[in-house]
C-alpha cells in the first residue's frame, strides 16, 4: 500500500475517532462518506470496510467503558444484541439488492440530520 | 412489553447498520434510554458492546459479498484511538459550539458530495482494490 494512501486512511481513522470522542457519533458516520467521496469507494465496499473498522473502535471503547468504568449493562446488551444481529444480516442482504446510489442518498439524509442536530442542540 | 419493543427497535438499528455501514448506536441508545429508562452513559456504553458484536457479524456478511477491504479497515480502525485521544484534547481546548458548527459543516459538505454523486451519476474516481480477501 503506497504511503500517501496509508496516511490518508490514517487521517480518516483519526478523524472518525476524534468525532466519535467529541460527539458520540459512531465512526461510521465519518468513515463511510469519506471513503466514498474522497477515496472513490463504491457504496457497498465503503459500508463493508466501515463495519470492519468499527469492530476495533467499538471493542476498545466498550472494553474501556466496561472494564475501567463498569458502565456496560451486560445482560441488557446480550438480550438486545440478538435482534440487532438479525437486523444487520437483513440489512446487508437488502443492501445487495438495491442500487448502490440509494445508500449514498440515505447517508446524505442522515448527514443533513446530524448537521441540523449539531446546530440546534 | 418494553423489552419486546426495545428488541424490535434494535432489529431496525441492526438493519440500518447493515444497510449504511454505521454501528447502529444512533438507534440502540434511544431504545435503551427512552424504552428501558437506562441512563445515558450506561446506554451509550452498552451500545458500544452491541456495536462491536453487530459489526463482527455485519463484516462477516459483507466479506461473503466481497465488500470489505480488510487492510484499509485495519489502518482506519487502528488509528481511531489516536483520534479519540485527540478529540478529548481538542474538546478541552476549543469551545463546544465551535466544534459542533465545524462538524455540521463537514457533515453538510459530505452530504453535498454524496448527493452530487447520486444526481450526476458520478462514477467512482478510482476503484480501490477491493476485496473479500483484503487485497
Amino acid at each position: 500500500m503506497e504511503s500517501r494512501r496509508i496516511w490518508g486512511l490514517a487521517a480518516v481513522g483519526t478523524l472518525a475517532g476524534a468525532f466519535s470522542g467529541l460527539f458520540g457519533v459512531g465512526g461510521g458516520t465519518v468513515i463511510v462518506p469519506m471513503l466514498i467521496a474522497l477515496y472513490g469507494y463504491g457504496e457497498r465496499l465503503a459500508t463493508g470496510t466501515s463495519l470492519a473498522a468499527i469492530i476495533l473502535i467499538a471493542l476498545l471503547a466498550a472494553g474501556m467503558q466496561g472494564g475501567l468504568y463498569g458502565n456496560v449493562d451486560l445482560s441488557t446488551g446480550l438480550i438486545l444484541v440478538g435482534p440487532a444481529i438479525l437486523g444487520v444480516v437483513a440489512g446487508t442482504a437488502i443492501q445487495q439488492r438495491i442500487p448502490e446510489k440509494t445508500v449514498s442518498f440515505i447517508f446524505a439524509l442522515l448527514l443533513i440530520g446530524v448537521a441540523i442536530e449539531m446546530v440546534v442542540t | 412489553m418494553d423489552i419486546a419493543l426495545a428488541c424490535a427497535i434494535c432489529f431496525v438499528g441492526g438493519c440500518v447498520a447493515g444497510l449504511i455501514g454505521v454501528g447502529g448506536g444512533i438507534v440502540f441508545v434511544p431504545a435503551m434510554t427512552a424504552v428501558l429508562s437506562k441512563g445515558q452513559v450506561e446506554a451509550e456504553s452498552t451500545s458500544l458492546l452491541m456495536i462491536a458484536l453487530v459489526s463482527v457479524v455485519g463484516t462477516w456478511r459483507q466479506v461473503g459479498y466481497g465488500n470489505v477491504n480488510l487492510k484499509d479497515a485495519a489502518v482506519i480502525g487502528l488509528l481511531s484511538p489516536v483520534g479519540v485521544l485527540a478529540g478529548v484534547l481538542i474538546a478541552n481546548a476549543v469551545p463546544e459550539r465551535a466544534l459542533k458548527l465545524g462538524f455540521a459543516l463537514l457533515a453538510l459538505y459530505m452530504a453535498w458530495r454524496l448527493l452530487k454523486r447520486v444526481f450526476t451519476n458520478e462514477p467512482p474516481k478510482a476503484a480501490p482494490e477491493a476485496a473479500a480477501d483484503g487485497s
